[in-house]
């Protein structure tokens, strides 16, 4: 029993693929796969945020269960018998990542790339099954998410033709992190999408411009303009860059901060997700606070008189 | 005389300088304050001190969807300034309010063009067989503002039309015309028989539907009183000796359902789920019009019962004769003691709340509706953990539909045994059924479980013209084809045919019928409601509809597209969240086995 000092006694042991693990009660299958030493694909999940199960590629097969289960979610039971290598795993995981690779533009979702090869997704057979007539159009269109870049101030901007739903962003911004409630999402079904109030311009909602939303983005739909204008020009250069961890100036909580910086400037700031303080978030100064560290070097204003003449005796 | 209700300052939420017209703020003033905030939810903060943000916003959210309502109704849509003033009042973030606004059918979020109520025309497949686009342009050409929508639930009056009220109430032309919906129990003679329809078989019982003394009169409050005679321990074992099985369509034991919310700690709640949006569907609507009472007494019991302080109905938003009948029926139960402090004097407390959904099939799901009903978007939750647990408000809740409900009052007048006696050992008791499409006499039918299909449809008045297939269970259910007429219409029998009852919807299609087109629809219908929380639904509806539609214009489909469907279909069953998801390709796929869709091409 958890005595309720936050101290955890108690062990649950699973199998995983017929491999039995034991993980603290109150952790998910998911943290069980890990402990087995099996990689489960997530879009949705991450470590500082609350899990909201919706993108369901890490679903796995339990036994004694109708339907496949999230595992970045379900706790794990004690005899739970777990499979994440059936076929209908590989089927559902294949096919959630089809039907992302159908409906959005992944080219800058590099993770979900890995997964898609992996599980063998092919995006491009929805369209194949929808024929041309004799002119050539599409007799029945196949849907895409489809939205015009917002670029509406200088730190960030929203590309939601690559976003896919994943809540990351909003759970972010709300009560996972930021509590400032700027964006949720709106709509329904296939034309949901994450909005501010009536599509106001950012600068206009409730956004304070932390950039916690960008860091959990898991497909650049929400990108740092340094990043968006050196793409824009080819200059994105990941391999090129260099990780330089060090603490904000700016008051004196302690926030970690992680500088990328390529050709010696910075590029983007980040928190280690793992970090005591910050649990990866950050505040508008610590994100985005940087460009004096590029300003240039101070040079004192030229007088008529010579310095050095006006100290003499 | 209504208390003013105090403005919350929200110090924490950032809103915009628009503001509410004089009408709006009263509109949403006057639906607030009508509503049971309960003593104590409302907090007024000095501008400058923040104190339990996230708490505070919890405590009166769930009054976010009658303030849009109110909304709504006023000005003709969720203006910003209006989205603002309920945002302050409620303490909710404008971009949340803005998210559940957009979730619902009934709610616009763009100036409408017009002053005029708006006109919800059904297009799904029984409306669209009796004429509903040509009723819809018919409107138009009137000069009345129309939405083509989905199911209105009044199936056996196809087409059918519902009109939101602008600054007038809701209203449904034929419920003015006093057009009597037939309703037909086979079991009504024997008195020691379950009949949930024998007290409304007669049209004159409607005028006096909801009047207490002429509820009295026939019997009505007996279930109450003999649930406080046998305690609730010996209630649930009756339920659950009875073999009762919920009739939403999960078929969930009832009793242990209230076993276990009965088992855990207060505080607790009942929800009459009244949401019922399944194309065929109309069964809810007739019962809560023609018996309100009933519901009211058989929710009370299961309150008492269960041990829950609070029941609440959720009831669609398109019904409004339903819910004006209801609510009269609530204030009746007040007066006659059933609800309150000392509710039927049990010595507990218990009254109930009811709540309008607005145009959202997935809220029929419960946990959706229970997102719903708490003001937020309605997106089912993952489960476990189960309502019986962690449900309303993350507390123990039973939720059941109305015909679950109005059967507990019948093994509690006529005992599990009798109530046994009627139906089959694996399904006891009777089954409401709703038929519509292209049979004599649309209608409800209430009939022993395990009846034939082909007896029921007897009983209808035959199918008109030659049967080409039958939906059963609505859009979630599957086609069964002209050689099904000797099934048995109990649970373990659809369940060996690989079929299902679902909530009860019969829709019959004679060969005239334009099969493709009404798959076509149905796909479509899927796409629309999907609420889009998770991929393998929002995109999976997308993608199947679109093959759907691709084989409709080729007249057949092929192998690839044949197999692609499967694809989809094994996704959204296995890994989506709820049963929307799990049943979106079933009438789809069981309709291409029967060859609606035309015979599979190489």
């Amino acid at each position: 029993m958890n005595p309720g000092n936050g101290i955890v006694d108690s062990h649950v042991a699973v199998s995983i693929d017929g491999r039995e693990v034991t993980v603290p009660q109150g952790q998910t299958i998911l943290a069980a796969c890990t402990a087995a030493g099996v990689e489960t694909p997530t879009i949705c999940w991450a470590p500082n945020l609350t899990p909201v199960n919706v993108c369901r590629v890490c679903v796995v097969e339990l036994e004694g269960s109708r339907t496949l289960v999230p595992a970045c979610s379900r706790p794990a039971e004690d005899g739970m018998q777990i499979s994440t290598d059936s076929e209908r795993v590989r089927h559902s995981r294949r096919m959630v990542l089809e039907f992302l690779g159908s409906a959005n533009d992944l080219s800058q979702a590099d993770e979900i790339a890995e997964w898609s090869q992996h599980y063998g997704a092919d995006a491009r057979r929805y369209a194949a099954e929808l024929a041309a007539d004799a002119d050539g159009e599409p007799e029945v269109a196949l849907e895409l998410v489809d939205d015009p870049v917002r670029i509406q101030d200088d730190l960030y901007i929203r590309a939601y033709d690559r976003c896919v739903l994943c809540y990351k962003c909003v759970e972010a911004c709300g009560d996972d992190a930021q509590h400032t409630f700027a964006i949720a999402v709106a709509g329904r079904g296939f034309d949901a999408r994450i909005r501010t109030e009536y599509d106001v311009e950012l600068p206009e909602s409730a956004c304070v411009y932390c950039g916690n939303c960008v860091a959990v983005c898991p497909t650049g739909a929400l990108q740092f303009r340094t990043e968006f204008d050196l793409r824009a020009v080819g200059e994105w250069r990941p391999d090129d860059q260099t990780v330089t961890r060090t603490v904000c100036s700016y008051c004196g909580v302690g926030c970690n901060l992680e500088l990328h910086t390529q050709d010696e400037r910075i590029v983007k700031v980040t928190s280690p997700e793992d970090h005591s303080v910050t649990s990866g978030h950050l505040c508008i100064k610590g994100r985005f606070g940087w460009q004096y560290v590029h300003a240039p070097a101070f040079e004192p204003p030229a007088t008529d008189t010579p310095a050095s003449e006006s100290t003499e005796p | 005389m209504r208390q003013p209700l105090p403005v919350v300052l929200v110090a924490d939420l950032h809103f915009s300088d628009a503001s509410p017209t004089a009408s709006e703020r009263r509109a949403v003033m006057a639906a607030l304050s009508v509503s049971d905030a309960g003593p104590g939810a409302v907090i007024v903060d000095h501008p400058r001190v923040v104190r339990g943000g996230t708490r505070r916003r919890k405590q009166m959210r769930h009054l976010l969807l009658p303030a849009l309502h109110a909304l709504q109704r006023e000005a003709g849509w969720i203006s910003p300034g209006g989205l603002n003033f309920v945002g302050r009042t409620l303490g909710v973030p404008p971009a949340e309010a803005y998210g559940v606004a957009t979730f619902y059918e009934m709610f616009r979020t763009e100036a409408p063009a017009h002053e005029l109520s708006l006109r919800h025309v059904c297009v799904d497949p029984i409306c669209a067989l009796a004429g509903a686009s040509r009723l819809a342009e018919n409107l138009r050409s009137q000069g009345h503002a129309v939405h083509e929508g989905p199911c209105l639930g009044q199936c056996e009056r196809a087409p059918a039309v519902f009109i939101q009220g602008r600054r007038e109430p809701d209203r449904v032309p034929d419920d003015e015309r006093g057009l009597d919906s037939l309703l037909v129990s086979v079991t009504a003679e024997s008195l020691d028989a379950p009949s949930l329809l024998r007290h409304m078989i007669d049209p004159s019982s409607a005028a006096d539907a909801a009047s207490m003394e002429a509820y009295r009169a026939r019997g009505g409050g007996s279930a109450l009183e003999a649930a406080l005679r046998l305690g609730p321990d010996e209630v649930i074992s009756q339920i659950s000796s009875s073999g009762l099985s919920g009739r939403g369509g999960a078929a969930f034991p009832t009793g242990i359902k209230w076993r276990a919310v009965a088992d855990g700690d207060g505080p607790k709640h009942v929800v009459a789920n009244i949401d019922e949006s399944e194309p065929g569907t109309f069964k809810d609507r007739l019962l809560c019009e023609r018996d309100p009472l009933a519901i009211i007494e058989s929710i009370t019991v299961a309150g008492l019962v269960v041990g829950a302080t609070q029941g609440w109905i959720y009831i669609r938003g398109e019904y409004p004769l339903a819910t004006q009948r209801l609510r009269h029926a609530i204030a009746q139960a007040r007066a006659e003691g059933w609800l309150g402090d000392d509710a039927a004097g049990s010595g507990q407390p218990f009254d109930i709340d009811l709540r309008r959904g607005a145009g959202a099939y997935i809220c029929g799901e419960e946990t959706a509706l229970f997102n719903s009903l708490e003001g937020f978007r309605g997106e089912p939750r993952n489960k476990p953990p189960f309502p019986t647990t962690h449900g309303l408000f993350g507390r123990p809740t039973v939720v059941n539909n109305p015909e679950t409900l109005l059967n507990v009052n019948e093994i509690l007048r006529i005992g599990p045994e009798a109530y046994r006696n009627v139906g089959t050992e694996g399904s006891p008791g009777t089954k409401l059924f709703c038929l519509s499409g292209h049979v004599g006499r649309p209608g409800l039918y209430e009939t022993p479980f395990g009846t034939p299909l082909g007896e029921l449809l007897s009983l209808a008045g035959g199918v008109q013209g030659n049967l080409q297939a039958i939906l059963l269970g609505g859009a979630a259910g599957s086609f069964v084809g002209p050689d099904a007429l000797e099934l048995p219409l109990s649970l373990e029998d659809t369940r060996s045919a690989g079929t299902t009852l679902g909530s009860g919807p019969v829709m019959v299609f004679n060969e005239s019928a334009d099969m493709g087109s009404v798959i076509e629809r149905l796909a479509k219908f899927f796409r629309d409601e999907s609420c889009g929380q998770c991929v393998p639904c929002r995109v999976g509806t997308v993608r199947q509809h679109e093959i759907v539609a691709q084989i409709r214009r080729a007249d057949a489909p092929t192998r690839s597209q044949r197999l692609l469907l499967d694809d989809i279909a094994g996704a959204m069953g296995d890994a989506s969240i709820c049963g929307l998801g799990h049943t979106a390709a079933s009438a789809v796929l069981s309709g291409m086995r029967l060859g609606l869709l035309g015979t599979e091409q190489s």
